[in-house]
């Protein structure tokens, strides 16, 4: 499969209890460390950035703000970099993000074939199998039967259109808003907004014993 | 009905056998190990410096990845194959030097007694 393999044992004391990745990670940040490329702060910042301030959450608030309030919705669909600014959500990366609305006559799903381009402002970093070749090639040949393993089949005259991200475009899936949360608020929908739903591989539900 | 993630992703990988991504394991932790989060801070860190595009960053991460595992498991080694051949190509450490710093933290694990804290 490929040319390297970090389990076997190199020429190293069999006793390290450091793994052969563990210890080149670590060997990669001593050499940056020495160059006075990164120090172990700014590490740290950026670690603590996207494993607590950057999730699913974010962009669980951009979608219940463009459920609530149209002006924002049309702003969001015209120029979703904007959009997400204005609630603090911001990129790093360059990326330019472009927000995809579900409707009855289209259901977005977004994949990266190239590696595993996501929008990081505000989902976070992608779960396992958004990265995984399985996901990367299925979702483009029979995204219907993705749908399928995630539990979710959509009557067969919506159009499924499967968008793939790019190093400069990343797009958000706007899901539709589910029928009987009229009385709740912007706050509470951002609590039904999964991350699925806004990859596309998700619906997003009324909680249990809602108004039908 | 199991809601969670976990849940959901166990259905799946259940359903399509082993073509499919495996579940995080337990709760939807980002990183699986430290040395994932280091890897991935280091790779941020040095593109906001400058020292690289982040489309160049995903050209050479993409090549690196499509050979990686169909269920992705591995792809934080691809990660990391990926930033060093960055470094390399940049002439920022030669492989030479990573396989020496390499070599050197598992002589400090070595002589470091079980649950200190390895230092070279």
């Amino acid at each position: 499969m490929d040319d390297h393999d970090h389990d076997h044992d190199h020429d190293h004391p069999q006793y390290s209890e450091l793994s052969e990745m563990d210890a080149r990670v670590r060997a990669l940040e001593t050499l940056l460390t020495e160059k006075g490329l990164v120090d172990r702060a700014a590490l740290d910042a950026v670690v603590e950035r996207y494993e607590k301030e950057v999730g699913p959450h974010n962009g669980a608030q951009v979608v219940a703000k463009a459920w609530t309030d149209g002006e924002y919705r049309r702003w969001l669909l015209e120029d979703a970099d904007a959009a997400i600014a204005s609630l603090g959500h911001v990129g790093r990366q360059g990326e330019h993000m472009v927000a995809l609305e579900n409707t009855p006559q289209r259901h977005n799903m977004v994949v990266c074939t190239l590696c595993s381009c996501y929008p990081w402002p505000v989902l976070g970093l992608p779960p396992v199998w958004y990265k995984s070749p399985a996901y990367r090639s299925k979702v483009v040949i029979d995204p219907r039967g993705v749908l399928a393993d995630f539990g979710v089949s959509l009557p067969e005259d919506t159009e499924i259109k499967v968008w793939d991200s790019t190093a400069e475009v990343r797009y958000l899936v706007i899901p539709a808003r589910p029928e009987g949360t009229d009385f709740m608020s912007e706050g509470e929908l951002a609590g039904l907004v999964t991350r699925d739903s806004m990859i596309g591989t998700g619906l997003v539900h009324a909680p249990s014993g809602a108004a039908r | 009905m199991d809601t969670t993630a976990a849940g959901t992703l166990a259905r799946i990988s259940a359903a399509a056998g082993n073509e499919l991504p495996l579940p995080p394991s337990g709760s939807e932790q980002v990183f699986a190990a430290p040395w994932q989060a280091q890897v991935f801070a280091m790779t941020v860190t040095l593109h906001e410096a400058g020292a690289f595009t982040w489309v160049e960053w995903a050209r050479t991460l993409g090549r690196h990845v499509s050979g990686g595992r169909p269920d992705g498991s591995d792809y934080y080694e691809r990660w990391a194959d990926a930033l060093a051949e960055m470094l390399r190509d940049r002439g920022i450490a030669t492989e030479e030097e990573v396989e020496r710093a390499t070599g050197a933290w598992h002589e400090a694990a070595a002589r470091t007694p079980h649950g200190m804290p390895i230092e070279l």
